[in-house]
């Protein structure tokens, strides 16, 4: 049986669904659970959107396009790494943001991964730290500390 | 969502085993995963339920079929609060000890 390489992850938060959308727009939010990145689009379908360093706006590691937009509940965008190989196709982000019980159950699949690709290695482990860092942040006003750096880059 | 219902759901190797199965491949379904279980359907979707609860896997319909997928974001709320905050403690301590060391010569 052949499986395409696809995650589901899911975090239940005590805030609202505006608060999510926002959060995952906003180069003041992001920078703080998103290892210090910045998503740059006007978010409307069929834009761009780049997911890049919040300190240097010429260093972008993610490019792609929104491809359903419905505030603040459901999120699609194209996922590409700014490394991966010529020719390689896009992977896709689907962000979904449901009330349950006065909170927030958020729910990123990313999925259209090629198998064993550097992108799909790194969303294995990128994802649960960030979500789990938005979650702290949202409920308590601080990120977690592993999140407010940039990823993979030298010391500083 | 209750780190104790976390706890609870990694007590168990049973359930254990199932998260390293979807580790190891994600997004199976039940069937999929009793191939490598000694245990009946019904106790693996007991187990399921009890790993769901806990938000370590999610659940994903497809057709008529649910497939689990590997949900490691309480085990990072785990990280940061049980490893990370202990390890950031003893870096600290380390670095009260090498600078008391190079104080006193």
């Amino acid at each position: 049986m052949i499986h395409k390489t696809e995650f589901v992850y899911v975090t239940y938060i005590s805030t609202t669904p505006e608060k999510v959308w926002s959060a995952l727009q906003d180069a003041e939010m992001t920078k703080l659970f998103w290892g210090r990145a910045r998503n740059v689009s006007d978010w409307q379908v069929g834009s761009t959107w780049t997911h890049g360093s919040y300190d240097d706006p010429a260093v972008i590691d993610v490019t792609g396009t929104i491809v359903e937009s419905d505030p603040p509940k459901r999120l699609v965008v194209t996922w590409q790494s700014a490394k991966a190989p010529a020719g390689e196709p896009a992977s896709r982000v689907t962000y979904l943001i449901e009330s349950v019980f006065g909170a927030v159950r958020l729910t990123v699949t990313h999925d259209e991964l090629v198998p064993d690709s550097p992108m799909a290695q790194g969303v294995s482990s990128g994802w649960p730290a960030i979500l789990s860092s938005l979650k702290t942040l949202l409920e308590t006003g601080a990120p977690m500390p592993m999140t407010t750096r940039r990823w993979g880059a030298p010391p500083a | 969502m209750s780190m104790d219902r976390v706890f609870k759901a990694l007590a168990d190797p049973s359930r254990r085993r199932l998260l390293d199965l979807l580790h190891a491949e994600n997004g199976r379904a039940l069937g999929e995963l009793c191939e490598h279980l000694a245990m009946s359907r019904q106790a693996a979707t007991k187990h399921l339920n009890a790993l769901e609860e806990a938000n370590l896997v999610a659940v994903v319909w497809r057709g008529r079929e649910k497939q689990y997928f590997l949900n490691a974001v309480p085990l990072h709320q785990i990280y940061e609060r049980w490893i990370g905050k202990f390890e950031r403690q003893r870096l600290r301590a380390l670095h009260d000890f090498k600078k008391k060391l190079e104080d006193d010569s």
